[in-house]
């Protein structure tokens, strides 16, 4: 059994402007120790998929589908129950380190509560294990600084607070939203040599949300690549990046300045991303993209494995070597 | 780039400082000063990009803002065109400002939600030129928003209607309008989505190819400030570590903190991201209130060494074309 099983996953948001559609049809499964990238721009819906996960929808957003973790239905477990697992065999780091901390409470008060609550353990205990966790994340003086309040903490500091209380339980599953994304370079590199070495010795299975093909490429055994809802192509980190397949990630890939080329222009996408009240009849991605014709307007395309890799899926109407030949060298 | 050819702008050891007081502090003692800029030179010619980059705190948007006075520099020069600007009457500015623009990073914050786009990007043109005729000021908004890719039918609408990327390309306009001779872009592109970004760059690129624009382009991200800048200054709490053309930047980094920098940006690509050596620097930023003795960046720097704690490295030549401040390059 697979650690972390997600079936067609779909978030509906009840809206003035009708109903916004933010996921559709999204499958992944997760084994112990992997990482799995969910890549896309703003408003494609790689957050809302991890929020249904943890049960932290807005009001008015609806999941559907199946999210088994170890076999348990995350999506209809009551609050009780999914209390027990959240937090605890799964745990969240939020994008935003300035303002997921609770700035009225010391970090002590806020890490021993996470295993007083899940473990039941007195506050001795739960400190002395804070302290451990406060040093695997490399805060120096861990011991005085845990009774500090989150604004002494810089932003790279504050964002390792974070993970070390993600950590606390040793969670199954850490899902991570952009952690890296409010952090400078030097700072962001420190936090990925991080997880990947808390990721080597605590065996945790990653979400991972980013932006940033560079982090993906660095961290992920799979990848995810979501456009206006849906999937626009998933498969293994290696088989991506090498022979992306669909117009959209070849688009992406394309309008990364890159630190080890110095290309001349950069490939823009043209136009912007869509409004997801108001997408378009076919593939969401058709607007921009230079190859579409009369059918992806009117179509949506099926996420369909490409010939010769069964692991590889693409949803796009035209045949993968046509898009490679045109978008490849264009 | 022609060597002869005098500069437009010509920066000497600019410092800005701040003084304020921090809370513990009585109300009797001396307010604190922070030093945001210390001590930052270079010249700028025409059509030229100067790219400067280094991490939040360091005090790049600082060095900006002081370029157009938006605060005032402490110490130091400041020529444009060969005229003393630090100190300089608010007229003399004023005169100024048609040839130096900005632009800034948050594209939606940075435009007035009460004003339609014709309004914003018009401003510049009622305030320099108020004898233009209303007639010419519309055409002249017309011809800009075709020029940064905007639609004629979008020039009643108000900000929040627009996207991200369209904003950014309102505050450029707004920028361009007076035909500039140099625009001073704080962040143009760090809150656009990746492929937004792109578009963005290849826009400032192609207008400054078209118009002989000189741009001050600041950023944190490495990989931007290469594709658009000619020479690049690495800061680093509010000093220049390294001063140097772009290639001999990206392919001979001599500053331990540029080659840091270079090695902690993620490539999207798995086989050389995992193999590549990454040069990790430990800890944090130290506070600018009370910057290390020396070297600024010897608390975090791999190489340094007893000496780095007792002289201030000088910005010397090293290598082809780069100028560093570091003892030991």
């Amino acid at each position: 059994m697979k650690l972390l099983e997600v079936t067609d996953l779909a978030v509906q948001f009840a809206t003035q402007d009708g109903t916004v559609y933010a996921v559709n049809g999204l499958n992944f499964a997760l084994d112990k120790g992997q990482t799995l990238g969910i890549v896309g721009e703003s408003g494609s819906g790689k957050s809302q998929t991890v929020l249904a996960l943890m049960g932290l929808l807005a009001r008015n957003g609806k999941a559907s589908g199946q999210a088994l973790f170890q076999g348990r239905n995350l999506l209809t477990l009551p609050a009780s129950e999914l209390n027990q697992i959240r937090g605890n065999r799964m745990a969240m780091i939020f994008q935003d380190p300035m303002t997921s901390l609770n700035p009225y409470l010391t970090v002590e008060r806020q890490m021993t509560e996470v295993l007083q609550f899940h473990k039941g353990q007195d506050r001795g205990t739960a400190r002395a294990a804070s302290v451990r966790m406060l040093d695997a994340v490399r805060i120096p003086e861990a011991a005085k600084r845990i009774a500090m309040y989150p604004h002494e903490f810089s932003g790279g500091m504050r964002q390792r607070v974070m993970i070390a209380m993600a950590l606390l339980c040793e969670p199954e599953v850490l899902v991570a939203d952009e952690p890296t994304t409010a952090l400078d370079v030097t700072v962001q590199a420190q936090m990925l040599t991080l997880l990947r070495d808390l990721q080597r010795d605590f065996g945790t299975a990653i979400v991972l949300i980013t932006h940033d093909l560079g982090v993906v490429a660095g961290l992920c055994d799979q990848v995810v690549v979501m456009y206006g809802g849906r999937v626009m192509e998933q498969g293994s980190a290696q088989e991506l990046f090498k022979t992306a397949t669909h117009p959209y990630t070849l688009g992406l890939l394309k309008a990364v300045p890159r630190m080890d080329r110095d290309d001349e222009s950069l490939l823009a996408i043209p136009g912007a991303p869509p409004n997801m009240a108001h997408l378009p009849k076919g593939c969401p991605f058709s607007p921009r993209c230079s190859l579409a014709d009369g059918q992806c307007h009117t179509e949506l395309a099926a996420l369909q494995p490409i010939a010769g890799a069964a692991q590889h899926l693409r949803a796009c109407h035209r045949d993968s070597a046509i898009v490679s030949r045109e978008l490849a060298h264009g | 780039m022609d060597k002869q050819q005098t500069p437009i702008l010509s920066v000497r050891d600019v410092k800005v400082a701040f003084r304020f007081k921090d809370d513990k502090d009585w109300p009797w003692s001396a307010p604190r000063t922070l030093k945001a800029v210390n001590g930052i030179s270079f010249d700028l010619h025409a059509g030229e990009t100067l790219g400067v980059v280094g991490e939040s705190g360091c005090g790049k948007s600082t060095l900006a803002r002081a370029l157009l006075n938006l605060n005032p520099a402490n110490a130091g020069s400041i020529q444009w065109m060969g005229q003393e600007m630090r100190g300089a009457s608010p007229s003399a500015w004023m005169a100024v400002r048609k040839d130096i623009q900005m632009i800034f990073q948050d594209p939606l914050a940075s435009l007035d939600p009460r004003m339609t786009v014709a309004q914003t990007i018009a401003e510049p043109l009622r305030t320099h030129y108020p004898q233009m005729s209303n007639d010419e000021v519309m055409e002249k908004v017309r011809a800009m928003m075709g020029r940064v890719g905007l639609t004629p039918q979008q020039i009643n609408r108000y900000p929040h209607e627009f996207s991200g990327g369209q904003c950014q390309r309102i505050g450029i306009a707004r920028a361009l309008i007076l035909s500039p001779k140099l625009i001073v872009c704080d962040e143009p592109v760090s809150a656009l989505d990746v492929s937004i970004q792109a578009q963005i760059i290849n826009l400032l690129k192609e207008l400054q190819k078209e118009l002989g624009l000189a741009l001050i382009f600041i950023a944190h991200d490495l990989a931007v400030v290469r594709h658009i800048s000619h020479r690049i200054m690495v800061m680093y709490l509010g000093r220049a570590m390294e001063f140097a053309e772009k290639n001999a930047l990206y392919n001979d980094p001599r500053h331990p903190y540029t080659q840091a920098l270079l090695s902690a940006i993620p490539i999207p690509d798995p086989e050389l991201e995992r193999g590549k050596m990454i040069q990790l620097l430990q800890g944090d930023l130290p506070s600018p209130m009370n910057p290390p003795s020396g070297c600024v960046f010897r608390t975090r720097c791999p190489k340094a060494q007893d000496q780095c704690a007792q002289t201030v490295p000088e910005l010397h030549t090293s290598g082809a074309g780069s100028q560093v401040a570091c003892l030991l390059a």
